[in-house]
This record gives C-alpha cells, sequence and structure tokens, in this order.
C-alpha cells in the first residue's frame, strides 16, 4: 500500500494553505480600515468615530469628518492599492519579469506627463475643470501603455523587447515632465509636484465608484485568461505550444494594465511602489498560479496602500504626509526584508 | 493517426534552417530524428508543432493540425517560475481547466506522475527541482494533455543513463499502447537504435535518409553527417551498438549538402527509405 497522499489530497492541502494565506490577508485588511478611519489629524475619540459609523453620532461635524474625509480616504486606498497590486501582477507575468510595474516602465510617468500638460498649459478637457487632470493622467497611462505595446511589437513580440520600449518611455516621459516643470509658474510647479507625490486627499464616493467599478470589470477578464496568464509564466514558446495565442493574450493584458493603472493614478497620482512590491509578497507566499496570485496581489497592494494611508496620518502628527512617499518608506525597508529571507529563487 | 510533412521550409530570415523536407510518421511508432547541432531538427518539430511560420504541407490524418492534439516539448528547461510540479503539468490540459480543475483532470496528471515517478515532487515549485527533474516534468505536461500526436525536442538530454532508458521505455509503451505517433529528437545514435522504430537523419536542413535504425546507422552516415569515425557491433539482443571513435580531420559534412550528392554518399538504396505513405 502506498504511504504517499493522493494527487487529490495533495491538490487540496495547497488550496488550503492558499485560502489561508488569503483569508489572513483579507482580516488583516480589515483591521488596517478600521484603523485607518479611526486616524486623522482631528484626533477623534474612537467611541466617536465608530457611533458616526454606525449613524450614532450626534456631532455634525464628526460625521462630516469621517463620512466626507476619512472614509472616502480609507475606501479610495483599499481600491487603489488594489488596483496596482493588479496591474503589477499581470504586467511582471504578461513580461515575465519581476522587474516590471506600470511604475518602472513608463506608464505612471505617461500619466503624471498628462497631470502636468494640464497643469502647465491649462489644456482644454470637455470635462468640470475638476476632473481635468484625472482624465488627462488616464489618457496618458493608456498612451503610455499603447507606446510600449506599439514599439514591443515593431520587431517581435518578446517580453525583452516590451520592457526595454518601457524602460525608454520612462526617460521620454521623465524628460517631458521635466522640461514641463523647467517652464512652469512657481504655483504650477508647485502643483504638479504635490501631485506627483500622490496624494489621498482628494478621494470621494464618486472617485471610489469609478475606481471600483473599473476593479470590478477587469475581472471576468482575468478569470477568463487565468490558466492562458498562468502558462505564460512558463515562456512564450511553450504558452504556444499549449495553445495560447500569446500575441492576442499580451494586448488584452495591456488594456487591462491600462485601465487599472490609469484610473489609480488619475485620481490619487503617482504611487510608485505598490505595483513593484505586492504581486512579489503575493508571489512568495501562494506562487505563480493566477487564480491565487492575481487575488493575493491585489489583496497586499490594497493592504499595503492601507497602511501606507495610516502612516501617513501618524508619523507627523498634525499633517499628512504625501502617500506617495510614506509608501516607498515603509515598503522598500520590508521589501528587502522579504526578498532576504526569502530561500526559494523565483528570478 | 497519420503524420505528413511535404516540401517543408523554414527559414529565418535570409538563413534557410529546413529546405523542401518530406516525412511520414505513423501511429503506434517513434520517429527518432538525428544530426548535428544546427541541422533544423528543432525547426522541424516547431514548425509542426504550428510555432514557426513555414511553407509546404503538415497534415495529421489529412487535416491542419490543431494544438489540443499535440503534446510538444521543447528543449529548453530552463523555466523557473513559482509554479509547482502539479500546476505546470496540469497545464498540459489547458484547454480543458476552469476556475475549479476537475477531478479526471487531477486523475489524469495523477496517472502521468506515477507513470514518471513524480509523485513525490507534485508539490514542490519548479525552481527547486534539478534540471532532469524539470524535463520529467515537461515530459509529463506534453504526456498529460493525452495527445495524438507527440512531439518531443531532445527529451532526455538532462537525464542520467537510468531516466534515459526508463523516460523512452515509457515514451515507446505510451505510442504502442495509446496509438500514438511520436517524433522524438535525439542525440545519442545508441538510443535511437534502441527505441526508434525509424530513423530520420537531418542534415543542413534537408533529410538525407530515413528508415529503420538498423539499415540508417552505419560508418558511412556516422562519417558523412557527424564526421566521426565509428566502429557498429552487435548488442545480445541484437541491437546496434555505435561508439564514437574520434573526429574526422577533415569533416565530410562542412560542404553543402544537396538532395544528390547526400543520399549518393549516405545511402543510396531507395529500398530501405521508408519515408514514403507505404502502410506498415
Amino acid at each position: 500500500m502506498s504511504l504517499a497522499p493522493s494527487l487529490a489530497a495533495t491538490y487540496a492541502a495547497m488550496g488550503a494553505r492558499r485560502a489561508a494565506v488569503l483569508a489572513i490577508g483579507s482580516a488583516a485588511i480589515l483591521v488596517s480600515l478600521v484603523l485607518d478611519v479611526a486616524t486623522g489629524p482631528a484626533f477623534l475619540p474612537v467611541g466617536a468615530v465608530a457611533r458616526s459609523v454606525f449613524g450614532l453620532a450626534q456631532d455634525r461635524t464628526v460625521d462630516a469628518i469621517i463620512w466626507s474625509i476619512r472614509l472616502p480616504i480609507a475606501f479610495v486606498a483599499l481600491v487603489v492599492g488594489a488596483a496596482l497590486g493588479l496591474s503589477g501582477a499581470i504586467m511582471q507575468t504578461i513580461l515575465n519579469n519581476p522587474l516590471a510595474s506600470s511604475y518602472t516602465l513608463g506608464v505612471s510617468a505617461g500619466a503624471g506627463f498628462g497631470a502636468a500638460l494640464v497643469i502647465v498649459l491649462g489644456v482644454a478637457m470637455p470635462v468640470p475643470e475638476a476632473w481635468g487632470i484625472p482624465l488627462m493622467a488616464f489618457l496618458f497611462a493608456g498612451i503610455a501603455c499603447a507606446g510600449v505595446y506599439g514599439i514591443g511589437q515593431a520587431r517581435e513580440s518578446s517580453p525583452e523587447m516590451l520592457v526595454l520600449a518601457g524602460i525608454a518611455l520612462l526617460f521620454l516621459f521623465q524628460a517631458l515632465l521635466a522640461l514641463l516643470q523647467f517652464i512652469a509658474s512657481p504655483e504650477a510647479l508647485q502643483q504638479i509636484v504635490f501631485w506627483l507625490f500622490g496624494s489621498l486627499q482628494k478621494a470621494s464616493w464618486s472617485k471610489l465608484w469609478i475606481i471600483t467599478a473599473v476593479l470590478v470589470a477587469c475581472i471576468p477578464v482575468l478569470v477568463a485568461d487565468v490558466w492562458r496568464l498562468t502558462a505564460l509564466k512558463l515562456g512564450d514558446e511553450r504558452a504556444r505550444g499549449l495553445g495560447v495565442d500569446v500575441k492576442r493574450l499580451r494586448r488584452r493584458s495591456f488594456v487591462l494594465i491600462s485601465a487599472l493603472t490609469g484610473i489609480a493614478v488619475a485620481f490619487v497620482g503617482t504611487i510608485g511602489f505598490v505595483g513593484l512590491v505586492a504581486p512579489h509578497v503575493a508571489r512568495m507566499l501562494v506562487g505563480e498560479d493566477q487564480r491565487s496570485f492575481l487575488p493575493a496581489s491585489a489583496l497586499f497592494g490594497a493592504l499595503l496602500l492601507s497602511l501606507s494611508s495610516i502612516a501617513s496620518k501618524t508619523v507627523l502628527p498634525g499633517a499628512i504626509v504625501p502617500i506617495g512617499i510614506v509608501t516607498s518608506l515603509i515598503g522598500v525597508p520590508f521589501f528587502i526584508w522579504l526578498i532576504l529571507r526569502n530561500r526559494r529563487a523565483f528570478w | 493517426m497519420k503524420l505528413t510533412v511535404e516540401g517543408l521550409s523554414v527559414a529565418y530570415g535570409p538563413t534557410r534552417a529546413i529546405a523542401g523536407l518530406d516525412l511520414v510518421a505513423h501511429p503506434g511508432e517513434v520517429l527518432a530524428v538525428i544530426g548535428p547541432n544546427g541541422s533544423g531538427k528543432s525547426s522541424l518539430v516547431k514548425a509542426i508543432a504550428g510555432l514557426l511560420g513555414h511553407e509546404g504541407i503538415v497534415a495529421f490524418d489529412g487535416s491542419p493540425v490543431r494544438p489540443q492534439r499535440i503534446g510538444y516539448m521543447p528543449q529548453d528547461i530552463g523555466a523557473r517560475a513559482a509554479l509547482t510540479v502539479l500546476e505546470t503539468v496540469l497545464l498540459g490540459r489547458l484547454g480543458r481547466l476552469g476556475l475549479r480543475v476537475r477531478r479526471d483532470d487531477l486523475d489524469a496528471v495523477e496517472a502521468v506522475l506515477v507513470e514518471l515517478d513524480l509523485m513525490p515532487l507534485a508539490a514542490r515549485y519548479l525552481g527547486e527541482l534539478s534540471g532532469g527533474q524539470r524535463q520529467l516534468v515537461f515530459l509529463a505536461q506534453a504526456l498529460a494533455s493525452e495527445p495524438a500526436l507527440l512531439l518531443l525536442d531532445e527529451p532526455i538530454s538532462a537525464l542520467d543513463i537510468r531516466h534515459q532508458l526508463e523516460v523512452m521505455e515509457i515514451v515507446l509503451r505510451m505510442t504502442r499502447t495509446r496509438s500514438l505517433t511520436t517524433l522524438v529528437i535525439l542525440h545519442d545514435l545508441n538510443i535511437a537504435a534502441r527505441f526508434a522504430d525509424a530513423v530520420m537523419v537531418m542534415r543542413e536542413g534537408r533529410a538525407v535518409c530515413c528508415g529503420q535504425p538498423g539499415d540508417v546507422i552505419d560508418k558511412a552516415m556516422v562519417a558523412a553527417v557527424f564526421g566521426v569515425e565509428a566502429a557498429l557491433s552487435a548488442a545480445p539482443d541484437g541491437r546496434l551498438i555505435m561508439t564514437a571513435m574520434r573526429a574526422l580531420q577533415s569533416s565530410s559534412n562542412s560542404g553543402p549538402v544537396t538532395p544528390e550528392n547526400s543520399e549518393h554518399q549516405i545511402h543510396q538504396d531507395d529500398q530501405r527509405n521508408r519515408n514514403t505513405d507505404q502502410p506498415q
């Protein structure tokens, strides 16, 4: 009689372990969400915050702070983090490169340039003024994505070619942004710099629903492609040998990356580290079966940005540090610790 | 189901990798493709698998080859994805997989893992395996798809001699029991002689001869194609054993090969050539 467990048992054990990771991540997000709502420059007592959340507050000011500022910020941090984590995971998968993210391959830089165009040149958009910068940032994130894909396709659709195209566009958009900063007025320059820092302070319920809608719209496409994306991790040739149309899969995935990054960056500015680090954490904990890897990347992206949101309100009492700065400040040491303690070499 | 290739040509830009190649492979038989490095063997397999643009006809059972019917194992075994052996082999059944993996898919994968003695590694990540173990995993992936046409590009190049024999025995057994049409690229002529039903020799993008191993593998062929002086003997079971003695100083495989001179140089006997559509 064989003592080895059956494959079904091995598969069930792997699934249970991954489900536990996702459950723990979700619980951590819940705790982080509560802390994010409970903290802020107004130093509201926890009881007052809880009463307001459950509709029992007697103070209209507390209600205004919680419902108009803290709750939208806390939820926007989650959905933006999830969008950035997910877009980073898709990018690292289709380019088979652990260094790939919207930030390192020029998509965020493109969005930043789009925002700066509105700020410096006052490019007129057929939308209310407050939506001009997000719309332009979203458009330029799409243009940058299309640029990476288009240049990458020009000769051959290899992951290396796409990464090189992304790096080239990163430098191009950074140079164009620097040019705009050079000619900008002091007020415009200050606005650009603040936008590039990234900030959750302009979060609102309407923005939350828009980001959530984009995030939810991507899910059916990802579910349909989940095994094809997993196959792509074995390399283009193997994936094609397994019947995957690699070119179409990449094109489809670039559209998703463009939408997810564009919508995230448009409303909160450039936040660099989440899209890079969240997929790494997910990979170490659940591997690269995309059925677990993609949700875990979204989950850890959300958690990282939520924790950063808390830190941004607490590191300097009475002040809010821009979220983009905090994300890197707490993310980098954590990331270095992770890659040093991890014994498996996945890259 | 029979694999038929007619007038196959493959080019990488101005460089022609395969020039007008014909072959026929039959169900239930192993066709070994041998030849020196750069002779176009991998390009042949990729073209049959539909991974390379080509001219000419590739037909399986009279129709274009569909990916679902192929079990393809490429030469490269360098994948370091954070995927377990189980997930990697499951991918062989890609077209049938949904979000929830069905029991029959797991059963099919388990059968292959047991056959290749990979069950103890099922939950291990690819990056934790040796090159030989990874090669077995990708062979398992090719077999898990339950293909009708098996295309194996150097499936035993990273294996020790015991595993080489075991894997080729499995390939031969599955070819027979499942009536697969198997085309395998090999460098070891003794393995080819031992396990293949037919051997096709390639040189500079052309099939220079094709037939039963005992007819094809001889001193003249080894000298002309590989530039090696060889000694041939017979194993107790009568099978051919080839020992490479020394590299020939002026390798006769350096010059261009044409169908005319190659056939004259190596095998003049058309009777030996089974590269025809004859019933087996």
